[in-house]
């Protein structure tokens, strides 16, 4: 019998993310992967654009949220091709639990381990780049934006890596879809980071907010589509 | 062949559109009046439009017809589909075209960051990306399914990316291209103008009519075809 009862519904959501998370613990591929590559990013922007101080200030949350968004890519790959790897997938399937708590539980695990990411990454950029991006506007921002990326992405990498192509196609799906919540965030960041006036920021955090209600409802709902 | 009432509905539907191609090409470069500041250049004004809706009809057109087949499953629903998208990604490119010829000597620039232009621009991003997880899958099923699940992923963004890049504009200054980052060149309608607009518009929505009809109408055969070809291999 499925279980389709909200606390049920909870207990799989939950039983899938301490199963990603205890994978994870044991080997560490993927943050260390994610990790690598996210600082490999700030470098590349670093030599590539060669900024004066002031307009590096002003560039900072783009690069953030290009380097969030690659990076991101690689877990949210990693999370559906470890499953179909190790014959996973068949099971997650078979098991009696309904479609959306394997949705809610991959996205909440893929939130997590993009929050660990962001947690190791502000700190060395503000090392870096002596800007201070621990105030508490900006860190809702990240936190707004990863819960829509996440949402998003969890759903189309599933469906990319069902594909030939596999993880290359999650990227050309994700980026066009995903670009509200990219420029809502950016901008949003960099309203908080140059002290803006609340006025100007609500409408981006209305936005992320709006995004963050639409993108896991619309994922949950499609969920199941994806994975018959 | 003009054998059975399909056919011939088909074909008239055709008809219609080459008619009123041809009275809004007419209307166009006869009945329109010649704009004061823009000159000539300003007629790509109503086929560029035009082609712009159709773009963005298919678009819709394309989603629903992916909800419509994931609630019935009927394959016909996903053959709509996919004949909605490559027509849409066809006129897009032809709307995209079109508007950077018409932007050169109006706006001295082939191109500026307005919403619409990057609303377009992403509209056909996700077009193509839709065309290329179709060819990433080889079970019939699996397209349709996959395909009508982006399709609604798509039509659920693309407007709030054009929301956030009016946001956008609105906060910003526009630093290059036009001032009014609204309205296309911003000139006023005559009387005139608008009635070539709208017979451009309905041409080109009755052309799209028939291109469908005719696109799904091969995709059925196609299908056919293929499951014909399947069952005589598989004995």
């Amino acid at each position: 019998m499925a279980e389709t009862s909200a606390g049920g519904l909870f207990r799989c959501t939950w039983a899938v993310v301490r199963k990603d998370l205890a994978a994870e613990w044991r080997s560490r591929e993927l943050l260390g992967a994610m990790l690598v590559f996210a600082l490999l990013v700030i470098l590349v922007f670093n030599f590539t654009l060669q900024l004066d101080l002031p307009t590096r200030a002003a560039a900072t949350p783009g690069v953030l949220w290009v380097t969030f968004a690659f990076a991101g890519t690689l877990g949210l790959n990693r999370s559906w091709a470890v499953e179909r790897e190790r014959g996973a997938w068949e099971g997650l399937l078979l098991a009696p639990v309904d479609r959306s708590a394997i949705y809610l539980g991959k996205t909440l695990g893929s939130l997590i381990f993009m929050g660990i990411l962001e947690a190791l990454v502000l700190p060395i950029y503000s090392a870096l780049y002596n800007i201070n991006l621990f105030q508490p506007g900006l860190l809702i921002v990240v936190l707004l934006g990863s819960v829509s990326y996440i949402s998003l992405g969890t759903l189309l990498a599933a469906l990319a890596i069902q594909t030939r192509a596999r993880d290359v196609l999650l990227p050309i799906l994700l980026f066009p879809v995903v670009l509200p919540v990219l420029i809502s965030a950016v901008n949003a960041s960099s309203g908080f980071l140059a002290a803006a006036p609340m006025d100007q920021i609500w409408p981006w955090l209305n936005l992320l907010v709006a995004c963050d209600i639409i993108f896991p409802t619309a994922g949950s709902l499609l969920f199941e589509y994806v994975v018959e | 062949m003009i054998r059975d009432r399909e056919s011939r509905g088909r074909l008239a539907l055709a008809g219609a559109a080459v008619s009123l191609l041809a009275a809004a090409l007419g209307m166009v470069f006869w009945y329109a009046p010649r704009e004061a500041v823009m000159g000539e250049v300003q007629r790509l004004f109503y086929f560029h439009v035009s082609s712009a809706w159709v773009a963005m009809l298919s678009f819709v057109v394309a989603a629903v017809s992916g909800g419509l087949y994931l609630a019935r499953r009927e394959p016909t629903w996903d053959l709509v589909g996919i004949s909605a998208v490559e027509i849409g990604v066809v006129f897009g490119l032809i709307a995209i075209g079109s508007g950077s010829i018409w932007a050169r000597p109006v706006w001295n620039t082939w191109w500026t960051w307005d919403p619409r232009l990057v609303t377009t621009s992403v509209m056909e991003l996700v077009y193509a990306a839709y065309l290329l997880l179709r060819q990433g899958l080889e079970e019939p099923e699996q397209r349709a399914r996959f395909g009508a699940v982006y399709a609604i992923a798509g039509v659920l963004t693309v407007p709030m990316t054009f929301l956030s890049i009016r946001l956008l504009r609105s906060i910003h200054p526009v630093l290059i291209g036009s001032g009014e980052s609204g309205t296309l060149g911003g000139f006023a309608m005559t009387p005139r103008m608008l009635e070539t607009f709208l017979v451009s518009l309905l041409a080109f929505t009755v052309l799209y009519g028939a291109l469908l009809v005719y696109r799904v109408h091969l995709a059925v055969r196609g299908r056919g075809l293929e499951e014909r070809r399947s069952a005589l291999f598989m004995d």
